[in-house]
């Protein structure tokens, strides 16, 4: 594992940004402080030798069910759009996409 | 009939059976109980009219006869739970006003028993918190006092372990992804498991880490906890982690022999500034199981110590996955957009103002640990050392280990507001000794013990061997007899 990294206002910026949370300008700086506190704490898994060890995918053995590919469900559209912010004519409504 | 709030599962089912009492008159019991109780910020959304049509049901099906067990226990559901047209919004900004077209597996589960629904408690945000002050509704308050401080109920199932511990509701639901049946459980002097995973449906549960979330009841005894799990748990085809496995009758494994068992005490779990009266109550449980004919086993589980930092790569992770549906298309919150605002304005504000801060830290820790560059550094590195974790109680196992005892909490309740100005990481060391059962996968109890020198709820932590929650209950039955916990905070609400 690379040596441990302080976080810098810029990265915590980006973080923000990939996560689509905006965060002003000024709050930048302490969120950056939070993030090197956490990740501070998560260093320590660097003592751990983990060398041939498998990263866990399922922590129960079962081998997941599998089932024929049909259609079970459907045809609920007033449903699926009954908690909308913003439905209109059967569609979900969002600002413009695409100029 | 007054006070019939105050009665355990098995003591109303057996009341209702011998018609001594109806689901009506227990559930207006409740629904009194509750009114009286706004103080403890526990019931967030109460849905009176809905639990009166559900008594009514119940006590048809009481009097047409062969009812289950559960049929006509009001309850309380954790708010991270959906339920049909009743405000479901785990606690979050996020999702004010959803009412989802749907019901949770657990909660359709419970009705299909013929239990009866008193209303949505108060949690963390997203099940995120340790203390129940990440809530938007505000915080659940442990109805145990012992000054003039108002003291958490634990958290995340906060609102359930207060209403439980204040007789609100006979029992209610819980979620665990780090701890957060058990520690609540301890905070307020009432029994909480976690089953194994894949025990519980998780459909229609909202998701914080999935790998590691699963639901359980939170009772007044182990026998409760035995009766409402077995209704609670089953194969669900619409969660693909769902165990095909038959659900036995846990009530009827509550023997009361645990002879010949072995019991792990495992070193790791003696921290450094445990405080002595928690280390004294831990030696007690041993004794008082050793009494009932059980073999104590010095044991170790070498990676504990870095369950929590494991919890605190993974378990932010699988958030900022799950949470990243929250974007103010489909559900929820959507924030007032300026002249001129385009798609990503639209996410960027949502977010922002959806979630409180907690949520958006663990977001935001789970799209970093994730990035390009970093996924190897730290998501994969903990999914290696959560193997070690898992297979440090495999080996347990494997030398013939039935239980495992430990504290449940590094401490007894702590007062609103302490935390606040704390680090998060000094949070997150609440969940030190019930972590650890999430990252193996297993099934873990918390059982109330004994007081304080202060007068509040302690409680111990039993970790059981996977799919074995009815022996494991049986083993908390028996502490729970021998420690004789019969304690009830004073009413001041």
């Amino acid at each position: 594992m690379e040596p441990y990294m302080s976080i810098t206002t810029e990265t915590a910026a980006k973080v923000a940004k990939l996560a689509r949370i905006r965060v002003e300008e000024d709050a930048l700086p302490a969120l950056a402080q939070e993030f090197n506190n956490i990740l501070g704490f998560i260093e320590q898994l660097n003592e751990v030798d983990v060398a041939g060890v498998e990263p866990m995918t399922s922590v129960t053995p079962q081998r997941l069910k599998r089932r024929v590919d049909d259609v079970t469900d459907g045809n609920q559209q007033g449903k699926v759009l009954k908690n909308a912010p913003d439905a209109r004519e059967g569609f979900f409504a969002v600002p413009k996409v695409v100029e | 009939m007054s006070d019939l709030n105050k009665l355990t599962i098995a003591e109303a089912r057996d009341q209702l059976r011998a018609k001594e009492i109806t689901s009506q008159e227990l559930t207006q019991s409740c629904l009194s109980a509750i009114d009286g109780a706004d103080a403890l910020g526990a019931f967030v959304h109460k849905t009176h009219d809905l639990a009166m049509s559900q008594a009514q049901a119940a006590d048809a099906r009481l009097a047409a006869g062969d009812a289950p067990d559960m049929c006509g226990i009001p309850l309380g559901i954790k708010d991270l739970f959906c339920t049909k047209g009743v405000d479901s919004q785990a606690a979050s900004r996020i999702l004010q006003g959803f009412k989802p077209e749907y019901e949770s597996t657990v909660s359709q589960n419970l009705l299909d028993a013929g239990t009866v629904m008193l209303g949505k408690l108060n949690m963390d945000e997203f099940a995120m918190g340790s203390s129940n002050e990440t809530s938007v509704y505000g915080n659940a308050i442990n109805p145990w006092k012992v000054d003039d401080r108002a003291l958490t109920p634990g958290g995340s199932s906060g609102g359930s372990a207060a209403a439980v511990a204040a007789d609100l509701c006979l029992a209610a639901t819980g979620t665990d992804t780090g701890g957060s049946i058990r520690q609540p459980a301890a905070f307020t002097g009432i029994v909480g498991i976690k089953p194994t995973y894949g025990r519980c449906s998780r459909w229609g549960v909202v998701a914080f880490a999935s790998s590691l979330d699963q639901a359980g009841p939170m009772t007044k005894t182990v026998r409760d906890s035995a009766i409402m799990l077995e209704a609670m748990c089953g194969h669900d085809p619409k969660d693909s982690t769902s165990a095909d496995l038959p659900v036995p009758n846990f009530e009827a494994m509550l023997t009361g022999d645990i002879r010949g068992k072995k019991i792990g005490i495992p070193k790791e779990y003696r921290m450094e500034g445990m405080p002595a009266e928690i280390e004294a109550l831990w030696s007690q449980g041993a004794d008082m199981l050793r009494d009932a004919g059980a073999e104590i086993v010095d044991i170790s589980l070498p990676h504990t110590k870095y369950a929590l930092p494991a919890y605190y790569v993974i378990a932010p992770a699988e958030a900022s996955s799950n949470l990243a549906r929250y974007d103010g298309v489909r559900f929820g919150h959507r924030a007032t957009l300026a002249a001129g605002d385009g798609i990503t304005e639209m996410y960027e504000k949502t977010r922002a103002e959806g979630f409180g801060p907690e949520v958006q830290r663990r977001i935001m820790i789970g799209t970093y640990v994730l990035s390009a560059g970093f996924y190897d550094a730290y998501y994969n590195r903990a999914r290696r050392v959560r193997t070690l974790i898992k297979k440090d109680f495999e080996d347990v196992f494997a030398t013939g280990v039935d239980a495992i005892l430990t504290p449940a909490t590094p401490s007894a309740a702590f007062g609103l507001g302490e935390m606040t100005d704390a680090d998060p990481v000094q949070m997150y060391l609440n969940d030190v000794f019930t972590v650890t059962v999430n990252l193996a996968g297993l099934p873990g109890i918390s059982v109330p013990t004994g007081l304080d020198s202060t007068g509040l709820p302690l409680g111990l932590q039993l970790i059981g061997r996977p799919w074995e929650e009815g022996d494991l209950l049986n083993t908390a039955h028996v502490l729970e007899q021998a420690a004789g916990f019969v304690a009830k905070p004073q009413k001041w609400w």
